[in-house]
């Protein structure tokens, strides 16, 4: 049989078995959901709801807030909530990768002759495809309601590959919490303190808006960042900046991301190892 | 059968292992294997048969002494390791939402075969435990024999040296249970030499040509079930209690 053993040798092989070996593992991820759509369901729900809810409940009030009219409120709201749908991702992360820990799917990959590593990049792989299809769906549903981007098609793409690292950065935390938290039950229980992060942001109302305390922290959420630049790309309303965090948006939306994925891969590629201690 | 005859397929030597909370599990485990047998691995719950397997399987580290599956140590080589064994049971899983066969070809490439080596090998497996009518439907949706044959399959999808198994027939019915058991002695028939662990003396009986019995860590006795039980004169289930001063958990596997 044709299998060739991954550690003796040189590093370029190595590499290309890694790559292969993630890209298998993505593929699991993604077929179990034409097996599982609903698993989607949970995440894009919460956006979709927050469309409604800040959209057309509380959009004219918040409008007026911001001395919008309404419609131009749904233009500024939407890219907030391309980067909330990014967050919220990360929910399934951290279930999907508790739960190949409780059901003994990690232990059979971990028996096997393949990258132990790419374990977990397959599972970050999986999670920007299926951000993709989630970030298209609430695009649609956003331009059913009247939501238009303004740029062209570089500061689109731009606005694109923003929100896709925002999605991997989550998707690391994700997978780290997974290693870490004691079972699927227990991410599920702490999926409620996704709101505040996803709140105390610039993604909803501008921080301008908020109290003074709030307003500090909101600015410095890596959400806001990505939020300010990518509803500049997209050519949509934005508050005006009136605080350095706010000015150095593009800068932070790409450093954020990096520095978030620069501290929690290698911290979960550890946690991995020490699972055979 | 087996290339590096002389070797033992299994060689454990003073193997320790302790936790933080459960103290010392494996206390000088010595275990030799000889390739081509079904070695059974009995012992009552907390006696440190799954520490040992998954010891072994590459799966937990050790903290002193020597272990060896076909030669290669588990400690330095793991990746050669890996590519020798086969691991079924509780100690290792298959994806209960996709189907059988999405499940044998995801193991077959992730064991590095070719795309269309793992397809063949995946229908081979399938045909050959019973499992093409089942091949496309998710796992979660199998009976409990299917699931322990595909498995068993996932865990066959490249030829292994040495397959360990965990409890085969748990929970099985008694058709299942033959099923399984004609096919571990299949392919010890085939030279691939199988580790199991199990509690159920029956299965321990019927199965295996030399039985170690573990006991808090170490092994207390060893031979062919005939010399076990001729050494107390009775059946295993007195073996087991004369040995370690405890009853045999009462069960029919």
């Amino acid at each position: 049989m044709t299998a060739i053993s991954a550690e003796l040798q040189p590093l370029p092989a190595r590499l290309a078995w890694f790559a292969a070996d993630t890209w298998v593992v993505a593929r699991r991820h993604v077929m179990r959901l034409f097996h599982r759509p609903d698993e989607l369901l949970g995440t894009l729900l919460i956006p979709v709801m927050a469309v409604l809810m800040f959209g057309f409940v509380f959009g004219n009030a918040l409008g007026a807030a911001m001395t919008l009219p309404g419609d131009e409120y749904r233009e500024f709201l939407l890219p907030g909530l391309f980067a909330l749908t990014m967050a919220f991702g990360i929910g399934n992360t951290t279930i999907s990768v508790a739960s190949d820990i409780r059901g003994g799917v990690l232990d059979r990959m971990r028996s096997l002759p393949m990258s132990p590593a790419a374990v977990l990049a397959g599972r970050s792989v999986a999670d920007l495809l299926t951000a993709a299809v989630e970030l298209a769906i609430v695009m649609g549903f956003g331009t059913l309601l009247g939501w238009h981007w303004h740029g062209g098609v570089g500061a689109l793409l731009a606005a694109f590959g923003l929100l896709a690292l925002l999605r991997l950065a989550f998707s690391w935390v994700g997978i780290l919490l997974g290693l870490l938290v004691s079972g699927p039950e227990a991410a599920m229980k702490y999926f409620a303190l996704l709101f505040p992060l996803a709140m105390v942001a610039d993604t909803v109302i501008p921080t301008d808006l908020m109290p003074d305390g709030l307003a500090g922290v909101a600015r410095w959420n890596p959400l806001s960042a990505t939020v300010i630049t990518t509803r500049r790309l997209f050519g949509n309303p934005s508050a005006p900046t009136t605080s350095w965090v706010a000015e150095q948006a593009p800068a932070l939306a790409v450093a954020w991301p990096v520095a978030i994925i620069a501290v929690s891969m290698p911290l979960g590629l550890v946690r991995l190892r020490r699972i055979a201690r | 059968m087996n290339p590096q005859s002389g070797l033992p397929a299994i060689l454990c030597e003073d193997v320790r292992k302790s936790y933080p909370r459960r103290g010392q599990v494996l206390d000088g485990l010595d275990l030799v294997v000889e390739p081509g047998t079904i070695h059974g691995l009995l012992g009552p719950n907390g006696a440190g048969k799954t520490t040992a397997v998954r010891i072994l399987s590459t799966l937990q580290r050790l903290d002193s002494g020597r272990a060896m599956v076909t030669g290669r140590d588990v400690a330095r080589d793991p990746a050669g390791v890996r590519e020798r064994i086969g691991v079924a049971g509780q100690y290792a899983a298959v994806d209960e939402i996709l189907t059988g066969r999405q499940n044998l070809q995801m193991f077959g490439r992730l064991h590095h075969l070719r795309a269309r080596v793992a397809r063949a090998r995946a229908d081979k497996l399938l045909e050959r435990f019973d499992l093409v009518a089942a091949a496309d439907r998710p796992v979660r949706h199998y009976s409990g024999g299917m699931r322990r044959r595909l498995d068993l399959a996932v865990s066959l999808i490249r030829s292994a040296r040495v397959l360990f198994l965990d409890e085969p027939s748990t929970g099985l019915d008694p058709r299942s249970r033959n099923d399984v058991w004609d096919a571990v002695r299949e392919l010890a028939g085939s030279g691939t030499t199988v580790l199991l662990t199990t509690q159920y003396l029956e299965e321990a009986d019927r199965l295996c040509s030399r039985i170690s019995v573990l006991d808090h860590g170490r092994i207390v006795a060893e031979g062919s079930p005939a010399e076990l039980k001729a050494r107390v004169g009775g059946n295993l289930d007195d073996a087991f209690l004369h040995l370690t001063g405890r009853p045999m958990l009462v069960g029919v596997a």
